[in-house]
């Protein structure tokens, strides 16, 4: 394999494995101060075992994303360097705000919010915990800013082969941005939705019956009830704006190989490259055309608009494209069917009396989040090859001149601690969730504890 | 928009101060990883106690410098990370080992503790020793033949076991009792790293480089900066009679060791600066040769000038809030 294949390689598993982790923590926070919110104007002792049990979920799953993020920063100089030396221009100044702005916020406070509540006020706590929630936002914030410029991008011109921005405005608010950033954080939503319902209803087969475990049933399976319909929607928004964008992008995802009409929407189907057409279609017809033109007759491009005069294509590999989306939105229609379930059973049957089979499904989906986010991000990323930014740079200008050997040794070590760091990371998070309940101590903080005490106020 | 000439330099000084806040924040629990071996079990909670609200923000500014040498010199970014390839593979899987054992080693099962202890050390010891590797390779020109590499071995070796002499600096300072009577012993076992360490630099850097050369030996600058390595061996005495002492009554003087350590880091960092100024990429490149657009650099000094006053705040706050002697770490 060459150095560009491996480099892509290498870059993919660095950054397949970091996105899990922040996906997990953009909304955790969040949920983590609704925890402590509700415990300050209810004094319900579940509201605080549900933070004590969170909180340790979520520093585990800070660690890794800190960890994991700054190979991040590192592979863009080690392996791309085409990328910062082209449009270092725009792209430093937003990695730069990232930095500044969300890295070190997120990273002090979160050394307060986990160590210092017998330390701090209690109002200062619950401060450093809406600060790590605000700083994981932020940062997810001005990285999708990058990314979405790399996808569409605007404000800039070329100045002897080099990006030179022109308008701020227009390079942070360029036209993916908003879809892509709501897609985001929505995933993230639904990612932590589903890992507090699916924990929670292990703890609750294993016999769990404190009352923090029902409650975190009904919070994940409310949470996931109500984002999901709203992530269907943003999807579909975000869907015309790349067909606007990146045309042979929903080409692939659709796998249309003709520029034209009554286009179906594929179940199942090969594609196949070299033929330049698919086999063993399966689809609904004219269905894609409705929803992406509201039409039946609407023309959708097709793949054959994007290949050069030379033969060579212009457009991203089919099948993997093709593929993610599907495993995308099969996910996410698996979602939409178990939260909607669980609502009708809890309604009908409350949260304590949720058949067995329905609480082994959603502990199966405990991470069908983290399969969709790295199918949406697979059908996105892949789909915009084979440009790094699109219409500017190619990922092949970008790569370093690195020897093969050299970059196959060391992806060759990423994956090997990745492997073990994923196995340990579910397996302990597995054992919090066996040890949750059993391990039942009473709260023994000063500014935590259920009674009223000096620092907390009711109205926090 | 700033002055283009200005800008550059700037950009400079903040990077420098990242990497040097870094190697002096991060150095301190890299060190404290690194002495793992030599602590009981008990003793080992208590070191990661006097860490654990630290260490992620200290990290950030290892983000933050290399995120400046990203955005601000993007060129030389690319030339020094690749060459520095495989010491920067093997930094980040120490980074990423020592970073999740922290985590995992207080929440995995209680078998798991002792795999994940040394995974913390290991992960310590990684990330110090390529730290140390690049920096012999900086001082060598980034160039891979047997003698260069060969002082970078030394400078790994003599960094990492500079990284523990700060690390024990802060166990002393952090603690008390048994454990702060072995750090001052793993304090004194570790002070020659820093010796050898920062003598190796000194008197490599100027036979590497003629220009290096004249501008430390031509009269008058050799007597202007002759306080420089004056104080820091005033400094290593000062420390080797204060360890010999420590702990005090009443743990006078327990902050000295740490504090004598920041400072030689200090002293070593300004001479190492004077010697490559004003090249980044060593006698290749200059910072403004390498230096981003003005524009850029314009935008993001805005907004640096504006936050690194509240980093520097909030990190303080954090330090104050965790001073004193280092207690269990508990979520409560």
């Amino acid at each position: 394999m060459d150095t560009l294949l491996l480099s892509r390689i290498q870059f993919a598993a660095n950054i397949s494995f970091h996105i899990l982790f922040p996906t997990i923590t953009i909304a955790l926070g969040w949920v983590l101060l609704f925890f402590k919110m509700r415990f300050a104007r209810t004094r319900e002792r579940k509201w605080m075992d549900l933070y004590m049990f969170w909180v340790k979920v979520f520093a585990l799953s800070f660690a890794l994303g800190v960890v994991s993020g700054i190979t991040m920063s590192f592979q863009f100089g080690t392996n791309w360097p085409g990328f910062m030396e082209t449009v270092g221009n725009i792209a430093g100044p937003l990695l730069a705000y990232e930095v500044l702005t969300a890295f070190f916020l997120e990273a002090v406070f979160l050394g307060i919010m986990l160590f210092g509540a017998s330390r701090v006020p209690g109002w200062l706590h619950t401060m450093a915990t809406f600060l790590v929630a605000f700083g994981t936002t932020m940062s997810a914030f001005w990285i999708l800013v990058l990314n979405s410029w790399m996808h569409t991008p605007a404000g800039y011109e070329l100045v002897d082969g080099v990006v030179v921005a022109t308008d701020w405005w227009a390079i942070i608010f360029n036209p993916s941005l908003p879809y892509r950033l709501a897609h985001m954080l929505l995933a993230s939503g639904l990612t932590v939705a589903f890992l507090i319902a699916g924990l929670s209803a292990y703890r609750w087969l294993r016999g769990d019956r404190a009352p923090a475990v029902a409650t975190g049933l009904r919070v994940g399976v409310m949470l996931g009830a109500v984002l999901i319909p709203i992530q269907i929607l943003a999807g579909d928004m975000h869907g015309l704006n790349t067909l606007e964008h990146q045309p042979q992008k929903v080409a692939a995802m659709e796998g249309n190989w003709e520029t034209q009409g009554n286009v179906p929407l594929l179940l199942f189907a090969l594609p196949d490259e070299a033929a330049r057409e698919n086999r063993f279609e399966i689809g609904i017809p004219s269905l894609a055309s409705i929803i992406l033109k509201h039409d039946p007759a609407g023309v959708v491009p097709g793949l054959n608009d994007f290949v050069a005069e030379d033969g060579t294509a212009m457009h991203p590999p089919v099948a993997p494209v093709f593929w993610s989306f599907r495993v995308m939105v099969g996910i996410g229609m698996a979602m939409l069917v178990v939260a909607w379930a669980g609502v009708f059973l809890m309604w009908r049957r409350g949260a304590d009396a949720l058949p067995r089979p329905y609480l082994w499904g959603l502990t199966g989906m405990s991470f069908a989040g983290w399969g969709a986010t790295l199918a949406g991000w697979y059908t996105t990323e892949i789909g915009r090859q084979p440009w790094l930014v699109q219409g500017v740079l190619t990922v092949e200008q970008a790569v370093g001149d690195i020897a093969a050997g050299m970059v196959l040794s060391t992806l060759i070590a990423y994956l090997a601690v990745y492997a073990v760091l994923m196995a340990a990371y579910i397996g302990v998070i597995f054992h919090l969730a066996r040890r949750g309940g059993v391990l039942y101590e009473p709260v023994a903080s000063p500014g935590m504890q259920p009674v009223t005490s000096a620092g907390i106020h009711p109205a926090e | 928009m700033f002055d283009p000439v200005a800008l550059p330099f700037i950009f400079a000084t903040l990077m420098g101060v990242s990497i040097l806040l870094y190697v002096v924040l991060d150095g301190f629990d890299l060190g404290v990883g690194l002495l793992f071996p030599f602590a009981e079990e008990d003793e080992r909670d208590r070191m990661i106690a006097s860490i654990g609200p630290f260490w992620d923000a200290n990290e950030t500014w290892l983000v933050l410098a290399i995120g400046l040498l990203l955005v601000a010199f993007p060129v030389a970014h690319g030339d020094i990370l690749t060459a520095l390839y495989l010491p920067v593979a093997v930094m980040l899987i120490g980074l990423i080992l020592r970073g999740v054992a922290f985590e995992f080693r207080a929440k995995a099962p209680l078998g798991h503790k002792r795999p994940w202890d040394v995974a913390f050390w290991a992960g310590s010891l990684m990330t110090a020793l390529s730290q140390g590797f690049m920096l012999g390779m900086y001082v060598m020109g980034l160039e891979w033949t047997w003698p260069k590499v060969g002082f970078a071995l030394l400078t790994a070796g003599a960094l990492a076991v500079a990284y523990s002499f700060i690390g024990a600096g802060w166990v002393i300072l952090k603690t008390d009792g048994a454990l702060q009577r072995k750090a001052v012993g793993w304090a004194k076992g570790g002070i020659w790293g820093i010796v050898l360490g920062m003598g190796a630099v000194s008197a490599a850097t100027p036979l590497v480089s003629q220009r290096i050369f004249d501008k430390w030996f031509s009269f008058p600058e050799v007597a202007l900066l002759a306080p420089l390595p004056l104080v820091s061996g005033g400094l290593v005495v000062a420390l080797w009679y204060a360890l010999r002492r420590l702990p005090a009554d009443g743990d006078r003087f327990a902050w000295f060791p740490f504090v004598g350590a920041t400072a030689l880091m200090v002293l070593g960092f300004c001479g190492m600066a004077y010697s490559f100024y004003p090249y980044i990429v060593p006698e290749k490149l200059t910072i403004w040769e390498a230096a981003s657009s003005t524009e850029a650099l314009s935008i993001i000094l805005v907004g640096t000038l504006f936050v690194l006053p509240v980093i520097m705040g909030y990190t303080v706050l954090a330090y104050f809030i965790f001073r004193g002697k280092a207690t269990k770490l508990s979520y409560d």
